[in-house]
């Protein structure tokens, strides 16, 4: 029975060339935005190297003064997180506690030629709570953080760009008037992990003043690695005991009285970010929301399309139920002729959008990017489309049962 | 075989009733090939559409192998129609993406069986009609003739018992309106098959049983 609804449903497809076009354009196109957005965001938040421990690490990625009239929103600066984040270090579910800059743009001139780089100051914790891929050398140590010495981690694409790819352990660079002594060398890291991402990485002592140290708000970010996931709510909920202590020492207090922020993990930094007002349950609701409405719309084209159809269909309808086709018989049928559609259109999906992150890779608009198709998000869109298949069938298919054989003998759909 | 008592089809629209069929009782044996003969109107495909299940009577009985239906649902008509009955249409409503033996295979696909069964069922019938070089074709590249021997083989293919043909030989020319004529009285005499056939052809009747007239829904023989 099976193999005789294919049959029909891929000479329907074939008979009705634009129809089946438009359907499988809407389907494509909703599969390769799904994919492309859910590859860019797994790109972002999932545990790759070198954040492969983000489901027991958090940040303290941004801080909110706000007073009656003036309201002041950026990263922490050094000084506040070693005041009142680093303590957290002492609590039991806490292995590991980093301070470090974000990635600032650094200039350097090679032969006369500009080049900008992005250089992040971190402490010697930094790398023991992120997992670089070492391609020579490895991280610089808490002693030399502490000693200031001016040493560097580099990324390949640096390595490329100051030595022409070759090995660069122990020679120097020179960045915004320092020079620096390479000690390692890393695998690129994409521009989207905010809390590792960097062309260069110094010590923070080595930074040109010391004025770094008293900044409230400044461009730093803290990261605590827990023991365990179960670890996190404690931290966090410690975090925000010494915010509350923090309050009571605020820089200005005349012009501000309280402080926000938290203890997050990487979706909720970006949510804090970016969208600070919602809290980030309600932005996974909205993404969702979103999610569905987009799917939403190739269904209704395809209940649309699948209507119109019926009309050029009423007469095998009339004779598959004078041979005795129950209502609930074709229905399965037209699911089944349905599901192809939604088949070849996901099929299609795919490749467009494996082509679409190729590009995207390829243009450098995100730099270092390594957006990848995760097969598991792929399965998660064809399951998507699959159900969004089955339900811009069913309306149609039960119209079309409905028909009244003999009507339809005639060639009437209604 | 088939048993109408007192049945009438009306048909209702906002303004007006036009009764299609009034009190009709007929009643159709084993075996039995009866034509059905009447002006355009008069009734003739109301009629054979009720006996085909296709449709429901207004008021009246209507009952196949003893068994009134007027209590049967979707699924109770529909596996009587694919058991019992077998339909030959004046269109001959083939489907026309698939091949002949696809065709021919339609009625099966509603019974549990085998693909191989059904496949070798499909074939045997349009054996039976002559067409068994024609099985991969499509109906396009068929003769009216030919399209409509494959018809009967899709009513033939299950064995129902009854056919109902709504005037299977009106959209061919005599020569092959006598063949598919031909193929109908064989099934009759050699297979016992019940047949009631519409028909507007005279020289067709004679060739049946019995002659069914009707006349503005009324049965006037």
């Amino acid at each position: 029975m099976i193999r005789n609804y294919l049959k029909v449903a891929l000479k329907v497809l074939a008979r009705r060339k634009f129809f089946t076009f438009i359907s499988l354009f809407g389907i494509c196109i909703t599969l390769v935005v799904l994919m492309v957005v859910t590859a860019i965001l797994d790109n972002a938040l999932a545990p790759h190297s070198p954040e492969t421990r983000s489901d027991r690490t958090l940040g303290v990625y941004a801080l909110k003064m706000r007073g009656p009239e003036n309201v002041q929103k950026s990263e922490p600066g050094y000084g506040f997180l070693d005041r009142y984040a680093r303590p957290l270090a002492a609590l039991p579910g806490v292995e590991r506690f980093s301070i470090a800059s974000t990635s600032q743009t650094a200039v350097s001139f090679l032969g006369g030629k500009r080049i900008e780089s992005g250089l992040r100051r971190t402490d010697g914790e930094f790398w023991q709570i992120l997992d670089f891929q070492f391609l020579e050398g490895g991280p610089f140590t808490a002693e030399a953080e502490r000693n200031a010495q001016f040493v560097a981690v580099i990324n390949e694409t640096t390595r490329q760009r100051f030595f022409g790819g070759k090995p660069a352990l122990g020679r120097t660079i020179e960045v915004d008037g320092q020079r620096f002594r390479v000690v390692g060398v890393v695998r690129d890291v994409p521009d989207l992990r905010f809390s590792s991402f960097s062309d260069i990485w110094v010590p923070i002592s080595t930074a040109k003043s010391a004025s770094y140290k008293d900044k409230w708000m400044d461009s730093f970010q803290a990261l605590i690695l827990a023991r365990g996931p179960a670890d996190l709510p404690a931290i966090k909920s410690e975090f925000q005991a010494r915010l509350r202590e923090a309050e009571g020492h605020l820089p200005d207090p005349k012009n501000f009285k309280t402080l926000t922020g938290g203890a997050d993990t990487l979706f909720e930094g970006i949510v804090r970010s970016n969208v600070e007002e919602l809290p980030p349950g309600a932005v996974r609701a909205v993404m969702f929301l979103l999610m569905l409405l987009f799917m939403l719309l190739p269904t209704l084209n395809l209940v649309n399309i699948n209507l119109s159809r019926i009309l050029d269909r009423a007469s095998e309808i009339g004779v598959r139920k004078a041979f005795g086709a129950s209502s609930r018989a074709l229905v399965g049928q037209f699911v089944v002729e349905n599901l192809v559609l939604t088949l070849i259109g996901a099929v299609a999906g795919l490749v467009l959008a494996s082509l679409v992150l190729e590009a995207l890779n390829a243009s450098g608009l995100i730099p270092y990017a390594q957006l990848a198709l995760n097969f598991r998000i792929f399965l998660y869109g064809l399951a998507m489309a699959l159900f969004f298949g089955v339900l811009s069938a069913v309306y149609p298919a039960w119209r079309m049962s409905k028909l009244h054989p003999v009507q339809a003998l005639r060639g009437r759909s209604v | 075989m088939i048993s109408l008592q007192q049945v009438s089809k009306k048909y209702r629209t906002e303004r007006v009733e036009t009764t299609a069929l009034d009190n009709i009782n007929l009643e159709v044996g084993k075996g039995e090939f009866i034509s059905i003969m009447g002006p355009s109107g008069c009734g003739k495909s109301t009629l054979l559409n009720l006996m085909g299940l296709l449709d429901e009577p207004s008021s009246g009985k209507v009952a196949i192998g003893g068994k009134a239906i007027d209590r049967y649902g979707d699924r109770d008509l529909a596996r009587l129609r694919n058991e019992r009955i077998g339909f030959i249409f004046q269109q001959f409503h083939l489907v026309s993406d698939l091949s002949v033996v696809d065709n021919v295979e339609i009625p099966l696909l509603y019974r549990k069986m085998s693909n191989k069964e059904r496949r070798r069922m499909a074939l045997a019938a349009l054996d039976r009609v002559g067409l068994s070089s024609r099985t991969r074709h499509f109906p396009t590249q068929l003769s009216g003739g030919q399209q409509q021997r494959v018809a009967i083989a899709r009513a033939i293919v299950g064995n129902p018992g009854v056919l109902l043909a709504d005037e299977p030989t009106g959209n061919l020319d005599s020569q092959m309106g006598d063949e598919i004529m031909g193929i109908l009285e064989d099934l009759n005499q050699k297979e016992e098959a019940t047949i009631i056939m519409v028909t507007h052809d005279p020289r067709m009747a004679e060739k049946t049983h019995r002659v069914v007239r009707l006349f503005d829904g009324r049965q006037v023989q």
